[in-house]
């Protein structure tokens, strides 16, 4: 069993008074896809922004990839731009055409020239089916298009690890298998993924893990299949009946 | 009920309708030109008060006979829309109408018919309208101040060079572009600074030195309000970043500096500049009343360039700054590239009105002895050779002070198109 390229211990953070995470612990070894669920308000997201420290933790100990997440960490950037993010709101940059959103982070953040930065984001645009609308502006493609385009744009970087942070929500129904495609051939090239999604069949088609989470807690842990097979609390049982 | 149908065209005969309200119209029309242009009163038969409500509700028939609510033409439908939705907005545009056309006679008779142009003193104007010799004589007065006459070509190459310094973003090669911003915000008020200073002030280079103090007129005003504009905004945008800082030091001193200068008004600034500052110096240090105002209005602006620039930045969303810092971007790298042009772009409007008061503001530095073209103004009137004048003097002012500004503006709204990308 190789290391774990994330590894999270005792970690509690709160919003204020109100404590959003309770003693989480996860591991998560190269190459897993692991697909977090549970109710909204659930913790879920503010645990991924944890992990590319969006959001600051205040107890326990975040290890992404033998780095320690803390105040003293010096290089942050470093460390984000091994672990890529797609958001629920796309966040494409509208004031740049979809080229030089994947581009921008490659050119002056890891000091790639033009010319090679640009044939890689081609490349990554291909793979999600949208390099024929490389030089349009976000505002004009349709949802799925743009989250394709934030999926290319963090692939650009070549991390490590990628976040999804609810993927597919924003989207409409027909846009959604689109994107669930575009993640899933991005699975099976062997990516760490961890996803944040309500997408129960994504869930069964590639995750190793699945983890689901109330109230700040991980209250279930299990393999995909043993998951939706007999899940063990009653919680997970009672939010599995009423989303599937 | 009857009669008002009566006078209600319906899309049948709108046709007819139209033909006979604008005839209506036109005529209302006619009889105010007529009154107020040839002094005749057409409508005399009617009695008194009658007779100059006339035109009113001829005209109100008239518009109220061309009233429909979808006539199918373009020109009718758009007046209907815009002027006459209904009978208090009919009468108000006639109103509108008539005032403007009762209020051209005169002001045309002033400006233009009894004014005097020609001459070079104050006996050429005997003509009851405006003396535009006035203007005429102190015209290099009011573009140069007391700049000598015969050194006033330096002024005009000076600036003729900073604006075409100006033009050089638009000629540079494709490959120094990234320098551009570097070249507007450090380069080029440098440049501007020494161009300026040694032709104007001259000084060396077989130029005789003129000191500011005889400077003037128009061009001090561009000199004043170009350099407070290039150095308000990079300055601003320090502030307005600075207050969003997570560091609580450069936050609170951010903060303390724009509650400062927006507490203080302009005008104390000004004297403090020019009166109070100078105690403060050692004895031997001098520095130029000009240069002292200029830093004086620049420090003041751009606290107001900070707090509109801040409104930019807060309007983003959350997740510009996620995207960015999840892409591996640090502080300066994700202002730069991601949040500043965003932010900049939608800050236009207000950045524009805060340079528009800017420049109506330099007419205050005649508090401290700079007379710019305002402050001209004021001395000119006083002169004893010239006295009673200012109206024509005011007026000439307001239109220059209105050209120049009304070119920002427009100048400004083609920034906002050229910078808008869909969203």
């Amino acid at each position: 069993m190789s290391d774990p390229i994330i590894k999270i211990q005792n970690m509690n953070k709160w919003f204020g008074d109100f404590q959003v995470l309770k003693n989480i612990n996860l591991e998560v070894e190269a190459n897993k896809k692991i697909v977090v669920c549970g109710p909204s308000g659930s913790g879920k997201s503010t645990l991924i922004r944890c992990i590319n420290r969006l959001e600051e933790h205040q107890e326990g100990d975040i290890i992404v990839d033998g780095n320690e997440l803390s105040e003293k960490t010096k290089d942050i950037e470093k460390i984000r731009a091994e672990v890529g993010m797609v958001f629920q709101q796309f966040n494409l940059f509208p004031h740049l055409s979809i080229l030089d959103n994947c581009t921008l982070a490659p050119i002056w953040v890891k000091k790639m020239p033009k010319k090679e930065a640009q044939e890689l984001a081609l490349d990554q645009l291909k793979k999600v089916q949208i390099d024929d609308q490389a030089n349009k502006f976000p505002g004009q493609l349709s949802g799925g298009q743009q989250q394709r385009c934030a999926i290319a744009r963090a692939l650009c970087m070549q991390p490590k690890i990628m976040l999804f942070d609810e993927p597919t929500s924003a989207l409409d129904p027909e846009m959604i298998k689109e994107v669930l495609d575009a993640m899933v051939s991005l699975a099976k090239g062997g990516m760490t993924m961890i996803v944040v999604t309500h997408e129960m069949g994504f869930a069964k088609e590639v995750a190793d893990e699945v983890i689901f989470m109330d109230e700040g807690m991980i209250i279930e842990k299990a393999d995909t299949k043993e998951f939706f097979a007999n899940p063990k609390s009653d919680r997970t049982k009672l939010f599995l009946s009423q989303i599937l | 009920m009857q009669t008002i149908n009566f006078l209600k065209p319906n899309r049948d005969n709108i046709k007819n309708y139209s033909i006979i309200g604008s005839f209506l119209v036109l005529i209302s029309l006619i009889d105010v030109i007529s009154n107020a242009f040839l002094k005749t009163n057409l409508t005399s038969f009617l009695h008194g008060s009658l007779s100059s409500l006339f035109p009113l509700i001829l005209g109100l028939i008239g518009l109220n006979m061309m009233r429909i609510d979808y006539s199918g033409n373009k020109t009718l439908d758009k007046l209907n829309k815009n002027i006459n939705t209904n009978n208090f907005n009919a009468v108000l545009t006639l109103l509108i109408l008539f005032s403007i056309i009762k209020a051209l006679p005169p002001s045309l008779s002033w400006m233009i018919l009894d004014a005097n142009i020609s001459g070079d003193s104050k006996d050429a104007c005997t003509g009851t309208g405006a003396c535009w010799t006035y203007i005429k004589v102190w015209f290099r007065r009011f573009m140069y101040g007391m700049y000598p006459n015969e050194f006033h070509w330096r002024i005009n190459t000076a600036f003729i060079l900073v604006i075409a310094l100006g033009f050089v973003g638009y000629f540079m090669k494709e490959n120094l572009k990234k320098y551009l911003a570097l070249y507007y915000v450090i380069i080029y008020p440098v440049i501007a600074y020494l161009v300026i200073y040694y032709l104007i002030s001259g000084g060396s280079f077989g130029l005789q030195w003129v000191e500011t103090g005889a400077w003037g007129g128009l061009s001090l005003t561009f000199i004043v309000s170009f350099f407070c504009l290039i150095f308000c905004f990079p300055l601003g945008m320090i502030f307005a970043l600075g207050r969003r800082s997570n560091l609580p030091a450069i936050k609170y001193i951010s903060i303390c500096y724009i509650e400062f200068w927006r507490g203080v008004p302009l005008i104390t600034v000004l004297f403090m500049s020019s009166v109070m500052f100078p105690m403060f110096l050692p004895e031997d240090f001098f520095m130029d009343k000009l240069v002292r105002v200029i830093i004086a209005i620049t420090l003041f602006e751009a606290a107001y360039c900070a707090e509109v620039i801040r409104g930019g930045l807060q309007s983003l969303p959350r997740g510009q700054y996620d995207a960015a810092k999840s892409l591996g971007m640090g502080y300066w790298k994700m202002h730069i590239f991601v949040i500043l042009p965003q932010a900049l772009k939608l800050v236009i409007p207000g950045i524009a009105n805060t340079f528009l008061a800017l420049v109506k503001d330099t007419p205050l530095i005649f508090v401290v002895g700079l007379a710019e073209l305002a402050g001209m103004l004021a001395l000119a009137k006083t002169n004893p050779k010239w006295l009673g004048f200012a109206m024509e003097g005011y007026i000439f002012a307001s239109i220059i002070f209105w050209i120049i500004c009304y070119a920002m503006s427009k100048y400004s709204y083609n920034l906002e198109a050229k910078y808008k990308t869909e969203r």
